[in-house]
């Protein structure tokens, strides 16, 4: 078990090695580099750089250098936990991430918690009451929930609640002047009560998702004969269901904790413009364009290592949960 | 045979139908037989034949979209001071609190699939416990000390070991042991077997049946054997029940039934046997053709299409119904009417 355990560590290591790699890549692949951008940036406003300013920014940020020589200091910054300069802030990348990483952590999460507690006893309700009007209810539901993508949720809901209830300050994740204020018990206060909006309107569409994954594995496992051997012993029904079946049609529903992090955070990027939140959506945004290998670097890298962490959490409550995965293990070594 | 004793469970013109959008699949469609206590009632015919669906009718698990549409299942119970009453299971709601009572403690399954009927998600004790606790008023300790001795009566090795292991730590055999470990828990009066040796080899099948006549001498269950195995009813029945698309076609004593064969399925059944005794390359006897679709069923008697002693105008038209035949078997065929 414990060697089961290390193996799935050291693979998630080799998986966010893969992941600077890729990373580094995908960021140098566009033509051009951080100074044709900034230059392009700088004569849409009249501003004119001479070609040995641009040499001399180059090298500066050792632009002019080999790729694999340009990899080897970043994975160098990196491995030293110093990431950088943001190159369009001249600052140093952490100093611009801030505390919007942590930020981005805590709304994902609540988007998470959003879609278990919701998708979890709608699944099981839709799973046993099958074709029942309930059932049809929430299916029409979450294919609409699946359908319309989440920032155009999220304008609706500015419209509607500017407009019919008078609401003028429903995005942002603070109160107006609590944002500046320095962390404490009244600005985490202020910020859970900001937080059930951005989280329902980021995690609606993967609600809808898991609940359809929730009903489908429980309509499988609600045919299987264990669940007839629980009622033949005279178990009454609900206690059969909630015992039995909804138990193992938990296994892929906790797989999703792997995959959905990114997902959220990836799809969350346009709902933060919208709704003005401090995550580091807009930033990525923003970096991408700019060209900015340290903070797109970072920030990518960053959820990256998330993702491997969000899967080997679930890795370990999947052994936890199901003796299958305990035992297979034991008979492998 | 002397039927002098009362049946402990009798089912009468039972009809189990399933409604689902092609149409009305009727499963099990005017069965009526009696279960005497310690004896075993040997319930056979091919592949949906409606023999699993009575079983879990008796029980009222039948699966969803499945209800029992009439009859009666009556069980006679002891009510302590020489007399009985009678208590009709049909009527009870399945899952109001006096049927989860009965169920598993009076009457008990156990299936053909010992593989997927245990949740490999709990030990074997677990579920175990989970069944005598369910029954009886007993602690957590105790009921665990009374699933060990359980599994030592089934004759499992180590129990108090094999307890706490996980049914996909067993092999098929000690599986299908502890299912019955489970099914006995709670003492029930009668025990429906499910086609039980299906899933083992020849050998474990042997071992299981020996098992299960083991414990009818010892504690005097009445056992309602589930199988299309013509084998296993001659080792093990005391009485039969020939079913066909949900009806009964013919039922008696175990001996006429195999050496006085009255309806042309039961004939057909017996005769597609193999046996030791028959010459070399001999072709093995049929039945011809196969089970007619549940959404068309025939009318009349349900086996006239492949009958060979069909009677046009008469078997196409209209159904038969059992008659007594001889001193203790029925029979539900025109070549038979007065």
């Amino acid at each position: 078990m414990v060697s089961y355990i290390i193996r799935r560590f050291l693979a998630g290591l080799l998986t966010i090695w893969a992941a600077t790699v890729i990373t580094f890549v995908v960021i140098q692949l566009p033509p051009g580099d951080f100074v044709t951008s900034y230059i392009a940036n700088l004569q849409s406003s009249g501003t004119v750089i001479r070609a040995e300013e641009a040499e001399a920014l180059r090298q500066q940020y050792g632009l002019d250098r080999p790729m694999y020589v340009q990899y080897a200091k970043w994975m160098g910054l990196m491995l030293k936990g110093n990431f950088g300069m943001a190159m369009e802030y001249n600052r140093p990348v952490r100093e611009v991430i801030g505390d919007r990483m942590a930020i981005t952590v805590v709304v994902s999460l609540a988007a998470v918690a959003f879609i278990w507690v919701l998708a979890l006893p709608i699944g099981v309700y839709s799973a046993v009451r099958q074709y029942s009007l309930g059932d049809y209810f929430f299916t029409f539901l979450s294919f609409a929930g699946i359908a319309i993508p989440n920032f155009m949720l999220a304008l609706v809901l500015l419209y509607v609640s500017f407009k019919y209830f008078d609401v003028q300050n429903i995005g942002g994740l603070f109160s107006p002047g609590m944002a500046l204020e320095p962390w404490g018990w009244p600005k985490v206060w202020d910020m859970i009560k900001h937080l059930p909006i951005p989280a329902v309107i980021i995690g609606m569409a993967g609600m809808a998702e898991v609940v359809r994954i929730m009903r489908a594995n429980l309509l499988d496992e609600l045919r299987k004969p264990y669940v007839v051997t629980a009622r033949a012993k005279g178990l009454a029904e609900t206690r059969v269901i909630a015992k039995y079946p909804v138990r193992a049609a938990l296994n892929p529903f906790i797989s999703t904790i792997g995959y959905i992090f990114p997902f959220l955070v990836s799809g969350s990027i346009i709902v933060s413009l919208v709704l003005s939140l401090p995550t580091v959506g807009p930033l990525l945004y923003k970096a991408l364009i700019a060209q900015d290998l340290f903070l797109s670097g970072t920030i990518l890298l960053l959820l990256a290592i998330l993702t491997v962490i969000g899967t080997f959490i679930s890795d370990l409550l999947l052994m936890w949960i199901d003796p299958r995965i305990r035992f297979g293990m034991e008979g492998s070594n | 045979m002397q039927q002098t004793s009362q049946p402990i469970l009798s089912v009468r013109n039972l009809k189990t139908y399933f409604h689902q959008d092609e149409g009305i699949v009727r499963a099990v469609d005017g069965a009526s037989f009696d279960i005497y206590p310690g004896r075993t009632l040997g319930i056979v015919g091919e592949s949906g034949c409606g023999k699993s669906v009575t079983a879990r009718s008796i029980l009222q698990i039948v699966d969803k979209g499945g209800r029992i549409e009439d009859g009666e299942i009556l069980l006679r119970r002891a009510t302590g001071n020489g007399q009985n009453d009678i208590l009709d299971l049909a009527k009870l709601k399945p899952d109001s609190r006096q049927a989860r009572a009965i169920r598993g403690s009076e009457i008990a399954l156990i299936f053909q699939e010992p593989m997927t009927s245990f949740s490999p998600f709990h030990t074997v004790g677990n579920q175990i416990i989970e069944a005598i606790r369910l029954h009886k008023p007993v602690s957590r300790t105790e009921a665990r000390q009374e699933a060990i001795e359980l599994l030592r009566m089934v004759g499992i090795p180590r129990p108090d070991r094999r307890i706490d292991e996980y049914s996909f730590q067993l092999s098929g055999g000690l599986r299908q042991r502890v299912m019955i470990a489970m099914a006995l828990s709670s003492d029930p009066k009668v025990l429906i077997a499910d086609e039980p040796t299906t899933a083992l080899d020849v050998t474990t099948q042997a071992q299981v049946l020996e098992l299960l006549q083991q414990l009818q001498e010892e504690k005097g269950l009445s056992i309602i054997l589930i199988t299309h195995d013509m084998g296993v009813i001659a080792e093990m029945a005391d009485d039969v029940v020939v079913m066909y698309l949900g009806r009964v076609v013919e039922q008696g004593p175990v001996d006429e039934i195999f050496h006085a064969p009255k309806h042309p399925y039961t004939r057909m059944l017996l005769r597609s046997i193999p046996s030791i005794l028959a010459r070399p390359r001999t072709k093995l006897a049929t039945i011809a053709g196969s089970i007619p679709h549940p959404y068309n069923r025939p009318a009349g008697c349900p086996f006239h299409p492949r009958c060979p002693e069909f009677m046009p105008g008469k078997c196409d038209v209209l159904e038969p119904e059992l008659v007594r035949q001889g001193e203790n078997q029925e029979v539900s065929c025109f070549l038979y009417e007065e």
